[in-house]
């Protein structure tokens, strides 16, 4: 078990650098200037010399090591330092926005609970949402249950989160106003009138969420479930005259145990990536927002932060994945 | 075209399927023979008539400069679909070979599978904003605003999206190695190449057809997000992400506007998904598997 | 509690006539949401309005514009004049006198030597500072004792407002400052995002591109000053869902740059919650007109110079047509709505500068197509006009923008009426103001025919706008393309005027040579052809009181005025 954790980490870190390199270079090769937007008022001289402040200047390749040491190196021992106390990244450059000049990992940081809240949440209630529907679905495929289950799965991640997200807005937030129209990030939940304002500030976004992970976890998980049921033990249990809840629950379910965290664990990265289209219609300043600031500010120490933490992030809990899969699974385990 | 026969035999008992096929042909036929009968441009300004409501002389009204809002639909859906058009051979082509090489020549497996891996592994939406925001000027240099953004985005929306293809074919291909009929191709000395096109290529056809249908419905969703974001086509070119994206802020007097692109989206997609799992459930024995 | 009401409800009737006498913090929160948000607190590095916004909340420079242009002392005891002794005889230099007994947030006092610092701070070669244009020409500021400061200048200065005047350049703490000169200026985050100030706020959190939380300062001046306890600046979103948020949903009282269609904000205000109200700068949407030859068959160095004129829009005639055909007024009614009016002028204020040319301001498509006649620009069988083998074909560029696609849509109808073919073109933003010498699509190397953006200038003195449309500051390859001269606008004429205002004192007179070059640039050669006045909207509820507009300096120039209205 240990001999594969430390064999997938081992192949992870190559995948990561490719990833690493493959994002600076497409960001290296793009056309565009951080101090575009900048108003005409700004004479070139003085826009010359932020640009050089800025070291924009370096040759590439001198970056690219740059950006790895920071990213490997100094931001560990920085959080490291905050985290004991001690100082091994002191003096060190930490990876700085070109916007708004501060580390990027500290806005990273600040930024991650937002998002948190909303994709964690609304991947946890899909979760939720998607298991019993999906165990139900299974039970009887082609059952009246599964059809409508199936019919709703099919309409819930063919319309696309904005649209779901407009028709929400408009009817709750402008035309009812039962909903407040901004995400407020700065409350604080200190008691039951501030949980209050958070849960419906938040509703939207989760349930717009939320209807879209629950119908492609549920389609996954049914599609899981349905390639478990012909297996033969299943059959041999029906054979000898189980009951089909009990296949179901002793045989079935236990063994799409595997698979079904399988479909979780590679799931949550993506839900990362459509909570950028989520998080910019709902106003939640949270990281996907800040990277669509970032790209349309060229600010690109941000960009490249932030596309490689999502790649981290899908490196991670495909290792996971791997790793459960392994333990869960018997065939695995005693092989 | 026995084959062909069967197929829509089979297909034919899907309900859902057959309402996607139906809404699917019209609404092809209101975006390429709609411009034929309906001849006002989509780009023509009209000043005098901006903002209208539903009329004789615009069926579907105007924009904020009084342009026909029918036309753009039908100039939007063309674009959406053209897209989706676009984008699957790219997806077919690219997922195919890297699927089918994988599957067969061992010794290709580990480095394919490999590449694949590193694709799944990246951040695709990011990374397809990336690409659209960084690159569409010299593009757009090179080809015009408007089709540097359809190359850019199509290109883009390809190279991220064929990994699935890639990973269901080599499944299908190793099966399909252990299956007797291809042992007996072998040991009478047929070529690889001959014998992907003959005996592999048709035996797995019927997946590829699936995924290459979800894959649509896929590629429709990303350039209208792409385009509601505003990072899409430019902003003069009619797409019904960007329709929809232009409509947002005059939402409350006129939600038509916003509406109809909304609504052409949606049940595009939907009638592009319906037709794809009645594919599925058409062509796989198994039904229901993935 | 009766007093008390009754005691707020004078004080709100003193305020209401100007007066105001409240009481610090008893009308608790402000919410002012910023669609686009602050990314820092230190205007010094960035340029955007934004972040220079919510950093006047909290630091102050000596002195502020007020609505209408004019100078009024804040740190400054007064404003410094000839008169008074505070700009020397020889215009070389000015003495600012600080106001007795200031004192920092944090308690300790305010010096000459803090002003000095700031100074050094930004003029650091290293410190890549935004606002290094204010200090141009500044040879040394020195504190002579701690309430003087000498500001001495290189060369005469008629004018010599600039740095410390206006919410780009305030006075920064020396002792929070100190390690932060040079190459250490970004890396100072703590300082950047939460600054000490003498302004009516102070920072309590930062969320960069997110949110401001600020407090009324302790150690304001004024005792009773701010009215509001807490101030929050909250961005995201766009301005759509800013102006909904004040106008129809309350859940803000301020939404600053809420530029919408006319309707669209009619809509809102009709819920009776608050109103949009614009202030005009010197922002002004223009056309300009390429005077030199951009054709791609000339060699890369030679496109778009002087030397070779434009063989189509060197005809004053065809430059004349195409203002002409221009219908200003809907131009600005669909794009800018409230905030926009439409302008024949490239200096559209203040007041003494402003020409009254307005003769531009009602299209003439006839007139303009009788102007083409006369000048022997004949239609061809596409209806196309043709002269000399010319085709009367144009290339228009912009930058990517919804409002200037409707705009160069609109326009290119225009045109097409009076026998023009338009090509239209769209720049990513980034790249056309990018200012890359190697790229082709900027707007510095104008390789088309025409191109729109706006433009304006800081402070409310126009003569180095002005002095930037010489033949000096041509773009070409000579100084990297990096003059401000776009439209190659080249005139013995106007530079010997722009010559004689720098020696000239007397503010009417200046005034009056400012129309004349303005007057050059436009109605006289239509090397420029203005078309929207523009100016920022902001849009706030009933219950604030004490809001001025004010477009020459930060919107929120007198927050500490703010109060709630019953």
């Amino acid at each position: 078990m240990l001999n594969l954790a430390l064999r997938r980490l081992a192949m992870a870190v190559p995948t990561l650098l490719c990833i690493s390199l493959v994002i600076f270079l497409l960001l290296e090769a793009a056309p565009g200037d951080p101090l575009g937007e900048m108003p005409l008022t700004v004479p070139p001289e003085v826009k010359e010399r932020m640009r050089a402040a800025l070291g924009v200047g370096e040759p590439w390749p001198l970056r690219y090591l740059l950006f790895l040491k920071q990213f490997f190196w100094v931001e560990p021992l920085h959080w490291l330092d905050r985290l004991l106390g001690t100082d091994f990244g002191a003096g060190q450059q930490r990876l700085i926005s070109y916007q708004s000049r501060a580390p990027v990992f500290d806005v990273i940081a600040e930024r991650l609970p937002q998002t948190l809240a909303v994709v964690g949440l609304s991947y946890l209630l899909g979760v939720l949402v998607a298991l019993p529907v999906a165990i139900l679905s299974a039970r009887h495929p082609q059952g009246w249950f599964d059809r409508i289950a199936g019919s709703l799965a099919m309409l819930g991640y063919s319309l696309p989160t904005f649209l779901t997200g407009l028709v929400l807005i408009w009817v709750l937030a402008i035309w009812l106003k039962w909903l407040p129209s901004v995400y407020d990030t700065t409350l604080r939940v200190t008691d039951w009138a501030s949980l209050l304002r958070q849960l419906r500030q938040m509703a939207m976004p989760v349930a717009v969420l939320t209807l879209y992970n629950a119908a492609q976890i549920s389609r996954y998980l049914r599609a899981a479930m349905l390639d478990n049921l012909r297996q033969d033990h299943v059959r041999t249990a029906r054979a000898k005259g189980l009951g089909e809840g009990a296949v179901l629950c002793r045989h079935v379910l236990r063994n799409s145990l595997s698979s079904m965290v399988t479909v979780i664990a590679l799931g949550l990265p993506t839900v990362f990536g459509g909570a950028i289209i989520t998080e910019q219609l709902f106003k939640v300043n949270g990281l996907g927002q800040l990277l669509i600031l970032a790209i349309n500010a060229h600010d690109l120490p941000m960009v490249m932060a932030l596309t490689f933490v999502f790649a981290l992030l899908i490196v991670l809990c495909t290792l996971l994945a791997d790793l459960l899969y392994g333990m869960l699974d018997p065939r695995i385990r005693h092989g | 075209m026995a084959e062909r026969a069967s197929l829509w035999q089979r297909l034919r008992p899907q309900r859902g399927a057959m309402i996607g096929l139906w809404v699917l042909a019209l609404l092809v036929v209101f975006v390429l023979l709609g411009p034929w009968l309906w001849r006002i441009a989509p780009t023509h300004i009209d000043i005098r008539a901006r903002n209208q409501g539903l009329s004789w002389a615009h069926p579907l009204g105007t924009d904020q400069l009084g342009r026909d809002m029918m036309a753009r639909l039908m100039a939007g859906g063309r674009i959406s679909l053209a897209v989706a058009m676009a984008v699957m051979p790219i997806t077919l082509g690219l997922g195919g070979l890297v699927g089918l090489l994988a599957g067969y020549f061992r010794r290709l497996d580990g480095v394919l599978m490999r590449l694949t891996e590193l694709f799944l592994a990246l951040p695709l939406l990011p990374l397809l904003l990336l690409m659209v925001t960084l690159f569409r000027e010299p593009l757009a240099r090179h080809l015009g605003p408007p089709g540097g953004s359809f190359v850019l985005i199509v290109l883009a929306i390809g190279l991220t999206s064929w990994m699935a293809v890639a990973r269901i074919l080599r499944g299908e291909v190793l099966a399909l190695k252990e299956r007797g009929f291809i042992e007996a191709a072998r040991a009478i000395g047929t070529r690889p190449g001959a014998m992907l096109w003959r005996h592999v290529l048709p035996n797995v056809a019927s997946p590829v057809v699936v995924a290459a249908t979800l894959g649509m419905a896929t590629a429709i969703t990303t350039e209208s997000a792409l385009s509601f974001l505003g990072l899409g086509f430019p902003p003069d070119y009619p797409t019904l992400g960007r329709l929809l994206h232009d409509a947002m802020d005059q939402m409350q007097q006129y939600p038509l506007r916003a509406l109809l692109p909304g609504l052409m989206i949606a049940v595009t997609v939907l009638a592009v998904n319906a037709v794809g799992e009645g594919l599925r459930e058409a062509l796989d024995p198994r039904s229901g598997s993935r | 509690m009766r007093i008390k009401v009754l005691l707020m409800g004078a004080a709100c009737g003193a305020a209401m006539t100007g007066m105001a006498r409240a009481e610090r913090g008893v009308d608790g929160q402000v919410n002012v949401i910023m669609w686009q948000a602050p990314s820092t607190m230190n205007p010094y590095l960035s340029t955007g309005s934004k972040d220079i916004i919510a950093a006047s909340a909290v630091l102050e420079p000596l002195a502020v514009f007020v609505p209408d242009g004019a100078l009024a002392p804040r740190l400054a005891a007064e404003i410094p004049s000839v008169a008074n002794g505070g700009i020397a005889t020889d215009l070389r230099s000015v003495t600012w006198k600080l106001r007795p007994g200031l004192i920092w947030s944090d308690g300790s006092p305010v010096t000459a030597a803090d002003v000095a610092f700031t100074a050094a701070y930004c003029m650091d070669p290293a410190g890549g500072c935004a606002q290094l244009a204010k200090f141009d020409g500044i040879d040394k500021v020195e504190a002579l004792d701690p309430l003087t400061l000498r500001i001495s200048f290189a060369t005469p200065r008629p004018d010599p407002f600039s740095a410390f005047v206006g919410a780009q350049t305030p006075v920064l703490q020396q002792a929070q400052f100190r390690g932060c000169t040079g190459a250490a200026a970004p890396g100072c985050t703590q300082q950047n995002f939460q600054p000490i100030g003498t302004g009516p706020f102070r920072v309590t959190g930062f969320r960069t591109n997110d949110a401001v939380l600020l407090e009324a300062n302790p150690a304001y001046r004024d005792p009773d000053k701010p009215a509001f306890a807490t101030l929050v600046l909250k961005g995201g979103g766009d301005a759509a869902a800013a102006a909904r948020a004040v106008l129809e949903t309350g859940e803000y009282d301020y939404a600053w740059n809420t530029q919408l269609a006319p309707d669209v904000i009619a809509g809102m205000e009709a819920k009776g919650l608050g109103r949009v109200e614009a202030a005009f700068g010197s922002l002004v949407e223009l056309i300009h007109v390429n005077l030199s030859d951009p054709s791609p068959d000339l060699p890369e160095a030679e496109r778009s110079t002087l030397k070779h004129p434009h063989p189509i829009l060197s005809d004053p005639a065809v430059r004349r047509a195409l203002s002409l055909a221009i219908d200003r007024s809907l131009l600005t009614d669909i794009g800018y709505g409230p905030a926009g009016q439409p302008t024949c002028n490239l200096v559209p204020a203040p007041a003494a500068w402003a020409s009254d040319n307005t003769a531009c301001l009602t299209q003439d498509i006839a007139g303009a197509r009788a102007l083409l006649d006369g000048a022997g620009w004949v239609p061809g069988s596409d209806g196309i006009r043709e002269k000399d083998g010319h085709r009367l074909h144009l290339l228009f560029q912009t930058s990517v923008n919804a409002v200037r696609q409707d705009f160069q849509a609109l326009i290119k109808q225009w045109w097409q009426e009076i026998g023009v073919e338009t090509e239209l073109k769209s720049v990513d933003p980034s790249v056309f103001f990018g200012g890359d010498a190697g790229s082709p699509d900027t707007f510095q190397k104008f390789h088309a025919d025409l191109e729109m953006f706006a433009n304006n200038f800081e402070g409310s003195n126009p003569e180095p706008y002005l002095a930037r449309q010489g033949c000096d500051k041509v773009p070409g390859p000579d100084n990297q393309w990096q003059g401000e001269n776009i439209s190659r606008y080249c005139n013995p004429e106007y530079d010997r005027l722009l010559a004689e205002m720098s020696q000239t004192v007397d503010p009417a007179e200046r005034g009056a040579m400012g129309r004349r070059l303005n007057d050059m640039l436009t109605r006289d050669s239509d090397a420029i052809i203005p078309l929207v006045y523009r100016g920022t909207s902001s849009a706030y509820a009933n219950t604030l009181g004490g809001v001025v507009l004010n477009a020459w300096d930060s919107e929120l120039w007198n927050v500490a005025d703010w109060h709630r209205t019953r």
